[in-house]
């Protein structure tokens, strides 16, 4: 598929809604819904996705489409899908339809993380997708456990005594395969036909499928707006974000740059939230170290096959 | 067929009321005392005794957002209690109700933490008096039974989630011999759920739960405010098909020997058991004394109440709940409901049974006699040791 016949898809999440300009959930909400055939009912965490498309009295959703609070996304799709088995159990719906819900990373890594938990281990039929934007950006850019390291934010900021975050991002792809899910994949919205077919995959399984979307914020990460995707690219490129998928408990790295591989140094020299450590070169080092070391266990696992 | 006499825990009863309503979704954490519901319920399912999908949850916050969930995709969804599990899902029973779900609960009443405690008060679901939920109190296992029908259709006639209230331990763990109807006459009684607008009707998208700023917000609230109103039309409506089933008259309080009674003490749940036994005794000794039992709590019953309560010497009003700061919440709301007469009774509270502790025919015996003497305060505790006591 090229971007023409994909514009030419029915959307499903429409115009009009109020996120920022180059905020990267809306092209990640599109992609997803395009990827699914059939009829699909969404679930949103609260947070910037949920609070910008549905202000009443108008909505972006052209699907049915419930919100009910911050950290229960997983556990309210969950009682959805539950309701469907029962219903098309009666004989009462016929249709196939899919689930699919949407949280942040504050509403994924942090608040909602056992929701998420419960929702996997009981294997609720749904697609659980994370727009992960690295920080609580809905209540003004503060550090979730899936802040990187370094990273400014208005609670992790940036003085003599410390240089924004302390802590490394927390793995959440690899806690959620630990659940031994079906389906669990990193993507990005600059990789958009990967995306997709993690989507597609991810909602013809049968039983739970988990995607961790990178989804680049202007505001909180500090970079231009129109540069969402070659940011997004970035993160891949330099390993920082890798794409890969887990199927059954097998590891796939769908991307290798191999000597391509670009330096950490120029994913954090494009945002400004790591202007602190634009010429700390010690810092830099330990970040690409730390990137280093993640990618290549990543390699291991997947020539684990 | 008809009405059948059986011997029930408080806690059989609501199970076997679900089984009877066959709900779609029951979503529910374990939690003492509410769990041998959910333990017979889990039985029902194993032996394909309902067609419900039984969602085990990890927390009672996520047994509500379940819940919520559930009912929002178009099911009939029930869910269950106590304490701690209702305080954690306190942010999602707000939810519920502002979202106009039918969800019915049975609240397994225990006293909140902390200190921790297991066993019986009303501090759970007092402090969710103001969530938007119906509350219905049982004084014993056949009420269980009764209020979780009741509670299924006035939940979906008026778009409101119910709590169906028994005291833990007391009500929930007792056997008692009850009566209940035959499979058929609910199935009669409750009728199909039919809701208008519902998620998993993928033709007609909805959009629910969305963000609602200062332009639209108050309105919205306005709304959930009046459609109480309609919630004491509907119950009687519902009551009155009960009655004719269960050869019983009900009402959103009970009123005891209050025709001629003088002296009254109100009450909530299964302590109205112990108060109409004192009354019987008292009544014995040529005594003028009454019992008045709350049924509905929310929405008050305010001219029921009244109507009953107006003219008599003086009331007392039970509460195994206090309010930290004010009077306690039923006697407040009693007190409340009097206002306005000119031949309003002298009205006093007791505060009781926190955490469990033990009510009997001597404390109830006291109360009596302090409204007839003239001795009580205004406000009083029963059966808590004095400072200077051991």
């Amino acid at each position: 598929m090229n971007l023409k016949q994909l514009a030419s898809k029915e959307e499903r999440f429409v115009s009009g809604h109020r996120l920022c300009p180059g905020c990267a959930a809306p092209i990640i909400v599109r992609l997803t819904l395009k990827a699914i055939k059939q009829a699909v009912v969404v679930a949103t965490a609260t947070g910037c996705l949920e609070v910008s498309s549905t202000i009443f009295p108008y909505t972006s959703w052209r699907v049915p489409w419930i919100h009910n609070a911050f950290e229960n996304a997983a556990a309210t799709i969950s009682g959805v899908e539950a309701c469907y088995r029962a219903l098309k159990r009666q004989g009462k719906i016929r249709k196939e339809i899919k689930f699919v819900a949407f949280g942040g990373d504050g509403g994924t890594y942090d608040i909602g993380l056992q929701s998420l938990s419960g929702a996997l281990e009981r294997g609720h039929d749904f697609l659980y997708v994370c727009y992960d934007n690295e920080a609580y950006m809905n209540t003004g850019i503060q550090r979730s456990s899936a802040t990187p390291m370094g990273a400014w934010t208005n609670t992790s900021q940036v003085g003599s005594a410390q240089l924004g975050k302390k802590e490394h991002m927390k793995d959440l792809t690899s806690i959620v395969a630990a659940h031994n899910i079906p389906y669990v994949a990193q993507a990005t919205p600059a990789n958009y036909l990967d995306l997709m077919r993690k989507v597609e995959k991810g909602v013809s399984i049968k039983g739970p499928a988990f995607i961790n979307v990178l989804s680049p914020c202007p505001r909180g990460w500090r970079f231009p707006h129109n540069k969402t995707i070659k940011i997004a690219q970035l993160a891949v490129d330099t390993c920082f974000w890798p794409l890969y998928e887990v199927e059954n408990g097998v590891y796939k790295i769908n991307f290798d740059p191999g000597k391509n591989k670009k330096p950490i140094r120029e994913w954090i020299l494009s945002q400004g939230r790591y202007k602190h450590l634009w010429k700390n070169r010690g810092f830099i080092r330990e970040i690409q170290e730390f990137v280093d070391r993640r990618w290549e266990r990543l390699k291991q696992l997947s020539s684990m096959g | 067929m008809g009405v059948i006499k059986k011997a029930m825990t408080g806690a059989d009863a609501a199970a076997e009321a679900m089984r009877q309503i066959n709900p779609d979704v029951v979503a529910a954490y374990p939690i003492t005392p509410q769990t041998p519901i959910m333990h017979r319920f889990a039985q029902f399912v194993a032996e394909g005794k309902v067609k419900t999908e039984f969602v085990t949850v990890e927390s009672e916050h996520s047994a509500m957002s379940a819940c919520v969930g559930a009912a929002t995709a178009g099911g009939r969804v029930m869910t269950a209690t106590s304490a701690n599990g209702l305080a954690l899902m306190f942010e999602i029973v707000y939810i519920a109700a502002s979202n106009r779900l039918p969800i019915v609960m049975n609240v397994v009443n225990r006293a909140l933490s902390g200190p921790i405690n297991i066993h019986c008060d009303h501090s759970d679901s007092m402090a969710c008096r103001d969530s938007g939920w119906i509350q219905l109190y049982s004084e014993n296992a056949e009420e269980v039974y009764e209020n979780n029908l009741i509670a299924i259709k006035l939940a979906e006639r008026v778009n409101m989630p119910v709590m169906v209230c028994q005291d833990g331990f007391i009500t929930s763990h007792s056997v008692e011999s009850m009566r209940v109807l035959d499979d058929a006459s609910v199935r009669r009684f409750i009728g199909q759920y039919k809701p208008k607008h519902y998620l998993l009707d993928v033709e007609h998208p909805i959009t629910s739960g969305p963000f609602d700023f200062y332009d639209y917000y108050f309105e919205h609230k306005r709304q959930q405010i009046e459609a109480m109103t309609k919630v004491i039309p509907a119950f009687y409506e519902i009551v009155d098909e009960l009655g004719k089933l269960m050869g019983k008259h009900y009402e959103t309080v009970e009123e005891y020997y209050l025709a001629d009674a003088e002296f009254v003490v109100v009450s909530l749940n299964s302590t109205a058991g112990t108060v109409k036994h004192t009354v019987d005794e008292l009544r014995k000794q040529g005594k003028r004394v009454g019992a008045l039992k709350i049924r509905l709590f929310r929405p008050f019953p305010r001219e029921d109440i009244a109507k009953y309560l107006r003219g008599k010497k003086a009331v007392a009003v039970l509460d195994r709940a206090a309010t930290f700061g004010h009077v306690a919440p039923l006697y407040h709301e009693i007190r409340s409901a009097l206002y306005e007469f000119p031949d309003k009774p002298r009205v006093v509270s007791y505060i009781y049974g926190l955490g469990g502790r033990d009510v009997n025919l001597g404390h109830i015996t006291k109360v009596f006699n302090e409204l007839e003497s003239g001795t009580a305060q205004e406000e009083n505790y029963l059966g808590v040791r004095d400072e200077d006591e051991p």
